[in-house]
This record gives structure tokens, C-alpha cells and sequence, in this order.
């Protein structure tokens, strides 16, 4: 005889994720580490970012990268020119990185190097505004560039990547005086949904606005973010 | 794309949960709970689980979801709304940012339907695979919902 049953779980669906990530975080943890996870649609700017960024920071804080892309070692390859380790972690047909990925990404830096001489850890994520929301790898915080030309409705269409952020940065500012965009409409769409991400315009071509990112990331790492360089909510 | 991956971790979660189960069971239904303010779209879902369980310990497991408004609270009006999502997300009375959000971020295992031989009920040591699962066995609510 069959007799059924109804087991009460309630367990979030990404439970065996979330587990994946606070462990990678206690990791980073006991090495002295802070990973900031940056997100965005592809082609957004972060590698471009991360280039920028390297070159600034390398000599006063020590960085490492975990590169996630889909199939390719092309980002990895434009990051390994600034002397950096750079683990490329190709996530396949998945479009976000996962706890699980990173996770390798952390024990092929501690194989390779030693991870208490880090300081920080960038991660940069798939390209795509969805997922990568969704899926926590392990980070401190969440970095979300939006460019420009991608248009100021966007943090109305894809709400969740841009209310997790902690510090937006619009990117491709030099553009700015060859396109219809409203960086105040954008903000204020942003506002919408988060009124604590410090919001940093920024030119990785020109250079502008650049400093204000390289002192969030200082003041970050100090754990205390300096919101006196963003645009105030 | 997503509900790819989003599958595979229900999967994974669930494995989990029948995997610490004392004896062996076959699952019926998994109830899911998704909130509209997630990456995830129930009816891709859907269609992903029913293709990713095949050959799998879920096979021929129906997945029921129930979906979960968006609602969040102003906490200047004190009273709950609900954003429009694509559209406006701020409070429509006060123009408050969305901050505090009580409803719509659900992506929840709510419950599993199973069923048992009552053989196995009765005589539990003959077919435990295992004493490991015993000890990993999660404190759960059994309800006996019919025979």
C-alpha cells in the first residue's frame, strides 16, 4: 500500500548556493581579503574598468582577478598585462558565475600563490544583467556598471541587478556629448529601487571620474564607505 | 538561459533533502514558491524541470508553483504597495525609493508531496541505504495525508 506524504522544507531554492558563498567569504575572510563581485550587461565596460583599475592600484594594494567568461581567456589575457594572477574560470553554456565556480577559482589562488599576501579579489562576472544578480559567489559587495548607451530605463527593466548594487558606476561617460542620455533620469531610476548605492560616473577612455571609483574601492577596503564622492541620494 | 541553472540548483537542493531521507521514497510533486521580483520565469522553469529530471530520482515529479506579488513597504506612509515592475517601483503616494521589500523575492522550496511503501515505514532498518543518512535526516513535519 502507497501512502503519501507532505514534507515542509522551505528552503530557498539557491540554498546550496548561498551555503557555497558564505564559505568563500569566511575564506576570504581569514585571508584578510575583500572580493567585490562586478556585474553588468556585456560589453558595459569591465574589463576596460578593470584595466584602468589595475594600472592606478597594483602598487599600493594587492589585487587578484577572477575572470568569468563563457568560453573565452580574452578578458583574462588584456588583465594578465598589469602582473596580476588572473584565474580564468570559463563558466561554459552558464551565464553567471557561480559560488561553486569561484570556489576554484579561491583553491587554484591559494595552489598558485599565497592568498594571505592579497588584499583584494575582483571579480568579474559573466556579462549579463539578469543572473548574475541572483547568484551570490562570495563577494563583500556588488559593483554594477550600466553604459551609457545602454540608456537610463534600464535599472527600470532589469530592477534586481541594480537594487542589490552597492556601488553603481555609469560607464562610457565620454560618450555622453554624442548621445540623448539623462544622467539625471537614470539616477533618479536607480533611486527608485536604491537609495544607498554610492553612483559614480566614470570614463575608463578619459579617465574621468576615475579617482572617485579608485577611492571607493580604498575606502572599501577600510570598510568604510566614502558616499562624500557620490552622487548624494 | 537561466532557468537552466535555476533548475539545476532546485535539483541539486532536493537531491539534497531526498538523499537525507531514511528510506527510499519517490517524489510527487515539488512546490515552489516564486516571487515576481526574481530572475526567474515559472513557465521556462517549468518547461526546464521537465526536461533536466528525465532519467533522474525526480522523473515524472510535477513541479507546482505559486507566484508571490511584489509588495513593499513605505515606511514614511506606513502601508504596503505594490511597485510596478518595468514601470515604478517608488512609493506612489510619497515617491519613497522601494526599500523595503515584503513580498516577491521568494525562490523557495515551500514543500514536497511523496510517497512511501508502507513496508518500508514499518521495517525502516532493512532498506536503509546508509546510517549516514539517518544522522543527516532534517527535522521535517510529516503529515499522513491519505492511504
Amino acid at each position: 500500500m502507497h501512502q503519501t506524504f507532505d514534507a515542509a522544507l522551505g528552503i530557498n531554492l539557491l540554498h546550496v548556493n548561498q551555503d557555497g558563498a558564505d564559505q568563500n567569504r569566511t575564506q576570504f575572510d581569514q585571508w584578510g581579503i575583500r572580493c567585490l563581485n562586478l556585474m553588468s550587461s556585456p560589453g558595459a565596460g569591465k574589463t576596460a574598468l578593470l584595466e584602468q583599475t589595475l594600472a592606478a592600484l597594483t602598487p599600493e594594494i594587492k589585487i587578484a582577478v577572477i575572470e568569468g567568461d563563457m568560453t573565452t581567456e580574452l578578458d583574462a589575457d588584456r588583465l594578465r598585462r598589469y602582473g596580476v594572477p588572473v584565474i580564468a574560470i570559463n563558466t561554459g553554456r552558464s551565464c553567471h558565475l557561480d559560488s561553486k565556480m569561484v570556489a576554484g577559482g579561491i583553491h587554484r589562488l591559494a595552489h598558485e600563490h599565497n592568498p594571505a599576501e592579497f588584499d583584494l579579489v575582483l571579480v568579474e562576472n559573466v556579462g549579463n544583467l539578469v543572473c548574475p544578480a541572483e547568484f551570490e559567489v562570495g563577494e563583500h559587495a556588488k559593483v554594477a556598471l550600466l553604459s551609457i548607451t545602454e540608456g537610463e530605463d534600464k535599472p527600470l527593466k532589469y530592477p534586481l541587478m541594480f537594487q542589490e548594487a552597492d556601488c553603481l558606476l555609469i560607464t562610457k561617460m565620454d560618450l555622453a556629448p554624442h548621445l540623448d542620455f539623462d544622467l539625471e533620469q537614470l539616477v533618479a531610476n536607480v533611486r527608485q529601487m536604491n537609495p544607498r548605492a554610492d553612483i559614480l560616473p566614470v570614463s575608463a577612455k578619459t579617465g574621468a571620474g576615475l579617482e572617485h571609483w579608485f577611492g571607493w574601492v580604498r575606502s572599501h577596503l577600510h570598510q568604510s564607505v566614502n558616499s562624500a564622492l557620490a552622487i548624494a541620494p | 538561459m537561466h532557468e537552466t541553472d535555476m533548475t539545476k540548483a532546485l535539483i541539486l537542493t532536493v537531491r539534497e533533502w531526498y538523499e537525507s531521507q531514511p528510506q527510499p521514497l519517490q517524489i510527487d510533486t515539488v512546490h515552489l514558491v516564486v516571487g515576481k521580483f526574481t530572475c526567474v520565469e515559472p513557465a521556462s522553469l517549468e518547461f526546464a524541470f521537465a526536461a533536466q529530471t528525465q532519467q533522474t530520482f525526480l522523473q515524472g515529479a510535477t513541479l507546482a508553483i505559486r507566484e508571490t506579488p511584489l509588495i513593499a513597504y513605505c515606511h514614511t506612509c506606513r502601508a504596503n504597495y505594490r511597485p510596478e515592475i518595468g514601470l515604478r517601483y517608488a512609493c506612489p503616494t510619497c515617491n519613497s525609493p522601494m526599500d523595503d521589500i515584503r513580498s516577491g523575492r521568494e525562490l523557495k522550496i515551500e514543500r514536497i508531496e511523496y510517497s512511501q511503501q508502507d513496508a518500508a515505514r514499518d521495517a525502516p532498518d532493512a532498506l536503509h541505504d546508509s546510517p549516514q543518512a539517518t544522522q543527516n535526516k532534517t527535522a521535517l513535519t510529516l503529515v499522513p495525508s491519505q492511504s
